[in-house]
Order: structure tokens, then C-alpha cells, then sequence
């Protein structure tokens, strides 16, 4: 696991004026499955095109084995990418699709036909051979394009937002179904989506990206739990991000002043007393209650029940809004209540920490 | 709202008559027993066989044919890589080059013979087949440029780049993918450049020498003396073939729009 396959250095690029990516660095264990996370337009297809080859970055490198290919040709890396839209070539059916890449190797016509039927039996599409890609539906042109990239045993394989464009329940069984290739196989998976759930449950290592840089890279415990940024804690973890400053850090539990009053959270080996930070509390975390003495003032202000959960968005004395979230309906709490919201320590976690100089 | 569809109607059958008796009665007259076209009195199929008999007008024949085939696929490749090409570049003055390559079509076709006879022959070039060629070569490149150019804006650019991907070359990458896709394109452009070439007189009276006729000339020559049923019989053919040329083209037009939409 711990071999390096991949590693991009320092890598820029830009459209015109636009600077797409400024300066990005990471290295990829032989095995892994990372994904890019950020918001539409962070940059994750041009990185991915860039170790595609499809792209030359202005400045860096991208080294494969640790041999430079920055400036190599598509053709000539060891690379295949399942693209955001499948790109299955519309003339030719399934076999020949998925058979591309053998047939540039000059693989014989014979050992050909038995490697494409095994391929499309490990994704469960046999007897699909003389389909045209107009007769398949989106999840089964997602597994021809797969496969058709697979066939190659690439090194790395790139995957750009490839169940975008399923619907939910599919999703999740593709899901599975990439990450059960992924083991089975043992190549490596670089995958970008923008959703978070997807990026959690599949992943070895997540790397967050926001306006071409890496906001945070680690495991997927690391991103949901231990975030580093309120970019990271709000776009991962859907938390609230509460403004103040550090009266006391102790071993274990930290005092913050925010709204004017005291809250707790817990300590972070970075934090000293007097430090600007935020605090992130995810939804889930935070108890709303009418009747207790500790807490955050705040106002409810607005509950809807979706998808099994009661929100509530409650205002704090500055204002800043404030959602909570929890399972069942059962709230006896009316709009317009005063209201205190409280806290573990352990779920309030610092983010930009900032220091006076 | 009925009334108004009535007369629409009316509007629509006029237009086409107007369009298409004159036609008609060339067709009918073709098959007339007499010489004289002011009265129809009788079915005769003899004006074809004169025109089977005549030598020239074979001779016409092969020279147009020739000249149709030869014009229609120089200008397939040259205008197939013009709109591949152009569609790979992205100059600031695009546009205006796509504009001018199209222009050809829009100079009346007098002046472009014109243009082709002073420069052929400052170029000290021998009038004939050659000069017919190059000059119907020119003018049929803007159908093709257009119609593959129109076809490529509807393919995906990212197949290409899957082929690369797979370890494709980009000239196979092209040859493998892009090609078939555009075939339907360059098809029904090439028969369209080829019924543009095998009617046109204008630009041809100008280039085509002293001695080398093409069939449409020959009939523009013959006219000179009067209006016969050979003549009539002889249009009768060049209709048929046009007609079949461009009914070709269109099915492979239709085709074209089939597979955008399968995408
Ligand atoms: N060929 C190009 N020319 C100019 N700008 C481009 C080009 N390709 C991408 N960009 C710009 O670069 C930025 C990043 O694009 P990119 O495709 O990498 O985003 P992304 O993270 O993949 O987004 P999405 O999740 O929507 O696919 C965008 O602002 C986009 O407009
Ligand atoms: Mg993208």
C-alpha cells in the first residue's frame, strides 16, 4: 500500500486569465482509492485530464513510477478514464467498444473475444455484446465504459463523476458494485464526484478541493470528524460554523467566547488562548431546548420535516443562522420560542485557527 | 379558419405548378411522335433511340460523368479536412474564414467563370478536362465543408479523446472514430457536389476548351438550333439522374440525423 504509483508536483494551470489550478500536490499509494471532492468547477476534471494527458499544465509534473509523463501523449501512459458523459463511440456495439483498446494493442481476434466476454461478466452485462450504445440504458452504458477502460489493466484508473447522472437507488448499487471491482482487481481508483456520502462510503483517502487547491486531504474518519477548514466541515459534514475566540485551552476541552457567552469544544494541539477560531458542530450534534440554563440563546425561527428529519433553523442573538437537524417529529417546540442550544464538547471542533501575530 | 386553409392550398398548388409544368411537358414531349412540340400525337420512345445512336453526345456523357466523379471527391477530401481542421483551431478570426470558404457558393457563377478563365490561362494552363476539374473542384468544396461542418458540431469531442485514451494514435484516433461518424456528411455533400457538377453550363462554357463538351453544354450548344425531342428526350435523362443522385443524398442526410439522435 504504501508504494507510490502517482504523484503530481506543484502543478498550475490556467484558461486564459482564469487560474484553474494553483499549485496542487499529492502522491497515490499503488492500490488506493481517492477521491476528489470540491463543489462544481474546483478544478477535479481538468486535474483529472492533466494525468490523463489530455491536458499539459503550465507549470509542474506528474510523475507515473516515478518516470516523468507530463508531457507525454494519452496514448503513451498507462492510464484510462471512465469520462464524465461515458463516451461510448455511438458506431460501434458493445463488444468492439469494449474491445477497443485490445485491438490498438493488436491483441488477436480471438483472445479479444474471450477477454471482452469475461470483462462485461464482471460487470454483470453478458450476452450485451451486439448492443449499440443508443439501446443501453445510463447505468449500463456507465459499466460498458467502465470495462471498456478496465480491459487495459491500467495502472490508475480515472473515473470523472461516472454515477452523476443515475438516479439514487442505482447509484448506491453501483456504488458497491466499483468498490467490489476496485478490491477484486487491486488497481488503483482516482474518482471525483461532488457528493459527500458517495466520497465517504467509497474511499481510502479524500481529498477536498476548492478553487483549484487541495483544502484538505485524508482519510474519510480525518474529513468527517477532524476537519481542518469550515469549507471542509460545512461542504462534508453539513456543520454550523460558530465564530469566537479561545479564553482557555486545557488538555482536554477548550473555552470559547462567542455571542458573548462561554461555550465548550474540544481541544486541538494548535489552539492557545487568545487565538481566533471557528467552531464546527454538525447539525445532528446540537440539542435545542426550551427550558434549560445552559447554552446558546436563540430564536426558533423555522421547522420542516424532510427525508425522516425534523430541521429547524434557529437564529443566535448576532443573527447568524443556525440549523439543527434530528430523527422524529417530536418537538415541543413552537416558532418564535425562545430557546438555548447546547453541545458535547467533543462534537465542537476547531477550524481556522488564526493567531494575532 | 377554413376559408384560410383553402386558400393556402390553393397558394401551395399554383407554386408547384408553376414550378413544375414546365418540367412535365419536357418529360411528356420527349416521348412525342412528332417533331413539332405544339401538339402530342403519339407515344414514340424513338427520340431516345436517336440520342443512343448520337456519338457526341456519349462522348458528353463520359466526360461529365468523369468530371463528376473526379471534382466530387477531390473536393470530399480537400472539404472534409478544411472542416476538420476548422473545427480544431480556435483562431480570433474563425469565423471569418469559415465565412470566406463558404463564399464560392454566393459569387454568381458568371464571374467565377470568369475568374477561371483569366487565371487558367495567365497560369498558362491547356483548356479541357484539367481546368474543368480544378474549376468544379472549387465550386463544390463549400457544400462538403458545410455539411461536415454542421455534422461535427453534433459529435461529442470527448470520443476522440476516449480513443486516445484507449492508446490510440490521434490519426488512427480520427480514421477509427471520427470518420465513420462524418461519413454520412461527406456522403450526401460529395452527391450533392456531384449533381452541382453535372448540371452546371456557366462556369463549364468558360473552361472547357475548344473541343471537350460536357452533356449539359452539348444540350446549351444544340439549342442554338431549335428546340428538338432529342433535346427534350436528352433532359429527360439528366433529370433522372439528378433526381437520383439527390434522393440518394437526402436518405444519407436522413441518416445523418438519425444516429445524432441515437446519441
Ligand atoms: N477548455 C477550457 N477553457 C476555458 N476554461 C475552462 C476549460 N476547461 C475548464 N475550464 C474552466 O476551469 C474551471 C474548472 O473546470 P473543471 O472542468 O475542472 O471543473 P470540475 O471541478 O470538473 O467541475 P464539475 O464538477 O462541474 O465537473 C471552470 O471554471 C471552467 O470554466
Ligand atoms: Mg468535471
Amino acid at each position: 500500500m504504501s508504494e507510490t504509483l502517482l504523484e503530481l508536483r506543484n502543478i498550475k494551470k490556467s484558461f486564459g486569465t482564469t487560474d484553474v489550478l494553483n499549485g496542487i500536490g499529492l502522491s497515490i499509494s499503488r492500490g488506493e482509492f481517492i477521491t476528489f471532492l470540491g463543489a462544481s468547477g474546483c478544478g477535479k476534471t481538468t486535474t483529472l485530464r492533466i494525468i490523463a494527458g489530455l491536458e499539459k499544465p503550465d507549470e509542474g509534473q506528474v510523475l507515473l513510477e516515478g518516470r516523468d509523463v507530463t508531457y507525454l501523449e494519452p496514448h503513451q501512459r498507462d492510464v484510462n478514464t471512465v469520462f464524465q458523459n461515458y463516451a461510448l463511440f455511438p458506431h460501434m456495439n458493445v463488444e468492439a467498444n469494449v474491445g477497443y483498446g485490445l485491438k490498438i494493442r493488436k491483441v488477436p481476434k480471438e483472445e479479444i473475444k474471450k477477454r471482452v466476454s469475461d470483462m462485461l461478466k464482471l460487470v454483470q452485462l453478458d450476452g450485451y455484446e451486439k448492443r449499440m450504445p443508443s439501446e443501453l440504458s445510463g447505468g449500463q452504458k456507465q459499466r460498458v465504459a467502465i470495462a471498456r477502460a478496465l480491459i487495459n489493466s491500467p495502472k490508475l484508473l480515472l473515473l470523472d463523476e461516472p454515477l452523476g447522472a443515475l438516479d439514487l437507488k442505482l447509484r448506491r448499487a453501483m456504488q458497491t458494485e466499483l468498490k467490489r471491482l476496485q478490491k477484486k482487481l487491486g488497481i488503483t481508483f482516482l474518482y471525483i464526484t461532488h457528493d459527500q456520502e458517495e466520497a465517504i462510503n467509497m474511499s481510502d483517502r479524500i481529498v477536498v478541493m476548492r478553487e483549484g487547491k487541495f483544502e484538505q486531504i485524508g482519510t474519510p474518519d480525518e474529513i468527517y470528524n477532524c476537519p481542518k477548514t469550515s469549507y471542509v466541515a460545512d461542504f462534508v459534514g453539513n456543520a454550523n460554523i460558530i465564530e469566537g475566540i479561545v479564553r482557555q485551552a486545557g488538555e482536554e476541552e477548550i473555552l470559547v467566547e462567542t455571542e458573548g457567552q462561554i461555550v465548550k469544544a474540544v481541544s486541538d494541539p494548535g489552539v492557545q488562548a487568545g487565538d481566533k477560531i471557528s467552531l464546527a458542530v454538525r447539525r445532528e450534534n446540537m440539542k435545542v431546548c426550551g427550558d434549560c440554563e445552559e447554552g446558546l440563546e436563540a430564536v426558533l425561527k423555522d421547522k420542516s420535516f424532510q427525508a425522516g428529519q425534523l430541521h429547524m433553523t434557529l437564529n443566535l442573538n448576532s443573527g447568524k443562522e443556525i440549523t439543527v437537524s434530528r430523527y422524529g417529529m417530536d418537538a415541543p417546540l413552537s416558532q418564535g420560542q425562545k430557546v438555548r442550544i447546547s453541545w458535547e464538547p467533543q462534537h465542537a471542533v476547531p477550524v481556522d485557527i488564526r493567531r494575532e501575530a | 379558419m377554413r376559408k384560410k386553409w383553402k386558400w393556402s392550398n390553393l397558394y401551395l398548388g399554383l407554386l408547384i405548378l408553376l414550378m413544375y409544368l414546365p418540367i412535365v411537358i419536357v418529360v411528356v414531349f420527349s416521348f412525342n411522335e412528332s417533331r413539332l412540340s405544339a401538339s402530342f400525337t403519339g407515344f414514340s420512345l424513338k427520340w431516345y433511340e436517336a440520342l443512343a445512336a448520337d456519338r457526341d453526345l456519349k462522348e458528353a456523357l463520359v466526360n461529365s460523368i468523369i468530371l463528376g466523379a473526379a471534382s466530387c471527391l477531390l473536393s470530399a477530401v480537400i472539404g472534409t479536412l478544411g472542416a476538420v481542421g476548422m473545427a480544431r483551431v480556435k483562431y480570433k478570426s474563425k469565423g471569418m474564414m469559415e465565412y470566406l470558404s463558404t463564399i464560392p457558393i454566393m459569387i454568381p457563377e458568371i464571374i467565377l467563370g470568369m475568374v477561371f478563365l483569366v487565371f487558367f490561362s495567365l497560369l498558362n494552363l491547356p483548356f479541357g478536362m484539367t481546368t474543368l476539374i480544378l474549376a468544379h473542384t472549387t465550386f463544390c468544396i463549400p457544400y462538403i465543408f458545410m455539411m461536415v461542418k454542421a455534422r461535427l458540431v453534433g459529435i461529442d469531442k470527448s470520443l476522440e479523446e476516449a480513443a486516445l485514451d484507449l492508446g490510440a494514435t490521434p490519426v488512427r484516433a480520427f480514421f477509427d472514430i471520427t470518420i465513420p461518424l462524418i461519413a454520412p456528411a461527406i456522403l450526401s455533400g460529395s452527391l450533392l457536389a456531384f449533381a452541382m457538377s453535372f448540371d452546371d453550363v456557366v462556369i463549364s462554357i468558360f473552361v472547357n476548351g475548344p473541343r471537350l463538351n460536357t452533356l449539359p453544354v452539348k444540350v446549351y450548344a444544340q439549342l442554338k438550333t431549335g428546340v428538338t425531342p432529342e433535346i427534350n428526350a436528352l433532359c429527360t435523362v439528366i433529370l433522372l439522374v439528378i433526381v437520383l443522385v439527390l434522393g440518394i443524398s437526402a436518405l444519407a442526410g436522413k441518416k445523418t440525423h438519425k444516429s445524432k439522435d441515437g446519441e
